[in-house]
């Protein structure tokens, strides 16, 4: 593919009406990345050798799981109708995890493509990113992706987008991120269509901050859209929030690799690096200024996101404990939505109490946090946040299953949703069931097209964070969908659930859950640790209990025996191979009182039967 | 031996092999011949079961073995050691009994030649009840052998057949019968915990071997090592799987009988006279594995042979058949002595526990728990604790 744009626009001296600036918004595995990675190669950024999967993926494990985690912009060169351009594309993660990101990324935008699956249609993480885009009054381009799929229904399925969002079904773009048809015409209705950013550029410099990455050898790097005024290297600036005042050591775009410029105007995006080693001190929904001519006025910022679900970090070797803490104090410089405070178990030693926006983002934080900086780690069940009250009116948010008061409750509320669900119309039966199981309450049902059906159900949070999507998913052959949000407390009839080991309490498998599932709960757990604890020298009993009520017991027989008949001749080699091999084995069990735990134990112990694995790329 | 050999260094170009904890430990050879008639089906050890293999041909084999001695005697001298007399010589397999005497005999002599004997040496050899006849084992005392380990396994045809041992049990009495008419000590091998063996058929298998009058007794629990063809039958369900907790009782039973007729326990899978040469890998003293796939221990220095009879061969001719060697260092000199120290009655010193620096609490618990016992400064296994020494090793070292 060649180029159509010969030569670039100059950073810092673009005018504003040479400039767009967007988003691709869309559900996830719908192709985002894919399609991005043709906009590179199209625009000559990125020539054919250079090219790989998911280019903009810079994380390992976003490239194993096939997911955007932190949101990227790339600069692109455009010409349409003899004139330059330089648009700057802004990827987005589409996990419901990270809507907190998307929302970020939004603020950057005038305009974002709304890219639909042709052969899957709208789905309900599609409607929530579309809400917010139109909420941050974005230019929509419709596009169905995956046009060369056979299974693809482009007409069927531009209707449905047509009658969303207004417009005609023949407005709706068709393309192939994958064979690339299509992508040329994208980028021209983007130019179109997308309105160019009308910040003063004679103002005093403001500066958006939409992302904030921790790079370790650069320190923080800060993405930043300019609304008013520029920003020049060597430059005093300053954080509008807390006032401080850094040197600006290097500014630039990325396009798709960092690339230094003169400046950045108003209209761009680029990045910022000033020396600053903690991302806190680079709050992202913050504005930079300039300490010589100061904005007055900071531009709106985003909300703090909410943590969801709260699990227990804990190094498997407590020696690992200041680690752990460097290496949460490092994440948070790069995920601005991570939230801990130290905690002690009795079962587990000093860890951490870490917040997170959902499962998948737990999963992820764990994994970086074992992968980027080797440690061994057990995260306990995730738990949501409860609000408790005692018969004497003394109030408890309760994050922990374990911290879950004593005495007499008066009244135990619990995090309400409220869910979205799409879906074919045959599986409607199947969600409905689904959605009682886990307490949910109907809000309406509406059809979307000729065979596709919306449900909204309020939900107890607690009831969908652990397996509900992928019960969804399995339930309706990947075809069900799934978005939610905030929906206040309620009251709800729940107990805590405690586990017993060798007569003893082991906080970290406490849960909360409702009266009527407490005694399956403990059924399940008993049953559960009975095969994933590994049979020791002595029996291990372990039972679950409601307060001082047993409700359920198993019990671990004790082995009878552990050596190796022989010794393999003179081949002491061998011998001592499988023993270092059992010390590593070992290294990955927590000893609970004188019961060696594995480390998978700790979650999977409360995941349901049904789910195994949760699904990775959801 | 095992099926996969370890990964180590290369040979050393110098052909020395430096002493790393001294020279003033005993010397022992083991002699591997690779040969059996069939291959068991449990068996995953270096043997072949033709008369031929490519170039290389049972009858002549002993001479590749020979070299090898040869080479080894100037290896030892130049890498500074002194000249050391044989204490124990081991003919294990494969299935030695293959071996004719004059065969057998070369390589003794061989010995003698390069490294003495010294005044009464235990000379060893594992026979199948198939392959040994009276008139063998009276040929084998005139060379010098004086025991005779004979793989029996089981006494039940039913076993013997899951095993895939082609020989007849109702031989061997008359061949231990025979060998203590020689003037051989004996032994029998045992295996127990084979799929569908009772508790029962171990018991009469073990009053049969003790109806023998054999000196000494090796009871092995069955290992089902992964490529063997039981392996694979246990995966496809063509035969069950073995069961721990059983085993734990065949020990204990094994015990209980074997001690009653006199042979006391000295190794986790060891009753009777104690064999000097299994004691010697126990005990980490200096050994020099000579033919394919043996392994050697010289002072800190652990090497093993190519493992095919022919590259074996062929490298004898020309350099060393060593395929891979590891130098201990002295932690891992105690963690190995520990390992193996700990299988023995003798157990081990309390000095070797600081010198680990294995938590006293950690040796506390254990002998709390009757699985350790202390008798001034050695440290050893209870009855109870010989069955989880792996485990007791582990926790020693890890906790």
């Amino acid at each position: 593919m060649s180029p159509r744009a010969r030569t670039a626009l100059e950073p810092s001296l673009t005018q504003q009406e040479q400039l767009r600036n967007f988003c691709i918004i869309a559900h996830i595995d719908h192709g985002k990345s894919t399609l991005a990675d043709r906009m590179l190669q199209l625009t000559g950024i990125v020539n054919d050798r250079q090219m790989r999967d998911q280019y903009l993926d810079r994380m390992d494990i976003e490239r194993e799981r096939g997911i955007t985690i932190k949101s990227q912009a790339v600069r692109l060169p455009w010409e349409l109708d003899a004139k330059t351009f330089a648009l700057n594309m802004i990827d987005t993660p589409g996990h419901v995890d990270f809507t907190y990101e998307v929302s970020r990324s939004l603020a950057a935008c005038e305009g974002a493509v709304l890219l639909v699956d042709a052969a899957q249609g709208i789905e309900a993480q599609t409607l929530a990113n579309l809400y917010l885009a139109m909420e941050n009054d974005l230019e929509i381009i419709p596009v169905l992706n995956k046009i060369d799929l056979p299974a693809a229904q482009p007409e069927k399925y531009a209707e449905e987008l047509a009658n969303l969002i207004g417009g005609d079904p023949a407005d709706c773009l068709r393309v192939s991120g994958k064979t690339g048809e299509g992508v040329a015409e994208l980028l021209d209705r983007i130019v179109q269509r997308v309105p160019a950013p009308s910040g003063d550029p004679d103002a005093p410099a403001r500066a958006m901050i939409f992302d904030s990455v921790y790079d370790s050898y650069r320190g923080v790097v800060t993405y930043v859209r300019m609304i008013d005024g520029r920003l020049s290297p060597r430059e005093q600036i300053q954080m509008m929030s807390t006032r401080a005042v850094h040197e600006l050591l290097e500014i630039g775009v990325i396009s798709p690799e960092p690339t230094v410029t003169k400046g950045l105007a108003a209209g761009e995006v680029g990045y910022l690096i000033t020396g600053v080693k903690d991302v806190r001190q680079s709050k992202v929904g913050d504005t930079v200024t300039t300490k010589n001519k100061p904005a007055t006025k900071a531009l709106k910022g985003y909300s703090e996101p909410n943590p969801m679900v709260y699990s227990g970090i804990y190094p498997i070797d407590g020696s690992d404990y200041p680690n752990l803490r460097e290496a949460l104090d490092k994440l948070r410089l790069s995920d601005a939505s991570l939230v801990y405070e130290p905690e002690t178990s009795a079962a587990l030693g000093f860890g951490f109490r870490c917040g997170f926006l959902g499962l998948l983002h737990l999963e992820i934080i764990t994994e970086r946090l074992e992968r980027e900086f080797n440690l061994s780690l057990i995260a306990t069940a995730p738990s949501v946040v409860y609000e408790v009250t005692r018969e004497d009116n003394t109030e408890f948010i309760v994050t922990n299953p374990s911290e879950f008061p004593e005495g007499k409750i008066k009244v135990v509320k619990e995090p309400i949703v409220k869910a979205t669900i799409l879906s074919p119309k045959d599986y409607v039966g199947t969600i409905m069931e689904l959605c009682q199981s886990r307490r949910g309450t109907m809000i309406d049902m509406q059809y979307l097209g000729e065979d596709r059906v919306q449900l909204r159900y309020q939900l107890p949070l607690a009831e969908i964070v652990f397996d509900f999507f992928d019960q969804l998913k399995s339930k309706t052959q990947g075809y069900g969908s799934l978005d939610y949000e905030d929906d206040g407390y309620l009251p709800g009839d729940l107990v805590k659930v405690d586990l017993l080991l060798q007569g003893e309490k082991v906080d970290a498998f406490s849960s909360i859950v409702h009266r009527d599932k407490a005694y399956a709960q403990g059924t399940r757990i008993t049953g559960k640790l009975r095969e994933l604890i590994p049979r020791q020298q002595f029996e291990v009993p372990i039972q679950a209990a409601i307060g001082s009520r047993i409700i359920a017991r198993e019990s671990i027989r004790a082995i009878r025996k552990d050596v190796l008949a022989k010794c393999y001749g003179g081949d002491i080699s061998r011998k001592r191979k499988l023993l270092e091999k059992q010390k590593e084995g070992k290294k990955r069990m927590k000893m609970v009182g004188r019961v060696e735990v594995p480390q998978e134990a700790f979650i999977a112990a409360l995941s349901s039967d049904e789910s195994s694995k949760s699904e990775k790329k959801k | 031996m095992g099926s996969a050999l370890p990964l180590g260094l290369a040979w050393p170009e110098s052909n020395l092999i430096p002493p790393l904890f001294g020279t003033d430990r005993s010397f022992h050879v083991y002699v591997h011949i690779p040969f059996c008639e069939v291959r068991c089906g449990y068996c995953d050890f270096n043997t072949y079961t033709a008369k031929e293999i490519g170039s290389v041909s049972q009858a002549d084999f002993h001479d590749a073995i020979i070299l090898e001695i040869e080479r080894s005697a100037n290896i030892l001298a130049s890498s500074g050691y002194p000249v050391r007399p044989i204490s124990t010589l081991f003919f294990g397999g494969g299935t030695p009994s293959l071996f004719s005497d004059t065969q057998l005999a070369a390589i003794i002599e061989a010995l003698r030649h390069n490294f003495a004997f010294e005044a009464n040496p235990e000379i060893t050899l594992e026979a199948n009840p198939e392959s040994t006849s009276p008139r063998y084992l009276e040929e084998l005392a005139a060379i010098g052998v004086n025991r005779l380990s004979m793989g029996v396994q089981s006494f039940d045809s039913a076993v013997l057949k899951t095993l895939e041992r082609t020989h007849r049990p109702e031989l061997v009495a008359d061949l231990v019968a025979a060998a203590k008419g020689a003037g051989l000590s004996t032994s029998v091998d045992l295996i127990y915990g084979a799929p569908k063996e009772s508790l029962d058929s171990w018991k009469r298998t073990l009053n049969e071997a003790i109806d023998l009058g054999t000196g000494h007794v090796s009871a092995y629990s069955l290992i089902v090592e992964p490529g063997t063809k039981l392996a694979r039958q246990i995966k496809t369900g063509e035969l069950p799987e073995t069961d721990d907790d059983l085993d734990a009782e065949k020990h204990q039973l094994a015990d209980t009988l074997l001690s009653e007729a006199g042979l006391s326990w000295y190794e986790v899978s060891n009753w009777g006279e104690p064999s000097r040469h299994n004691q010697a890998y126990w005990k980490s003293a200096d050994w020099w594995g000579y033919g394919p796939g043996a392994h050697s221990h010289i002072s800190g220095n652990r090497f093993w042979n190519l493992k095919h009879p022919l590259t074996f061969q062929q490298a004898v001719a020309t350099k060393s058949p060593v395929a891979g060697i590891e130098y201990i260092d002295e932690k891992t000199r105690f963690e190995e002595m520990l390992m193996l120290e700990l299988r023995t009655k003798e157990g081990v010193s309390t000095s070797l526990l600081d010198s680990l620096k294995v938590h006293q609490e950690t040796v506390d618990n254990f002998i709390k728990d009757e699985l350790l016992a202390k008798s001034g400064n050695r440290l050893s296994v209870t009855a109870k604790g010989r069955l989880f020494v792996d485990r007791i090793v582990l926790d020693l070292l890890t906790n």
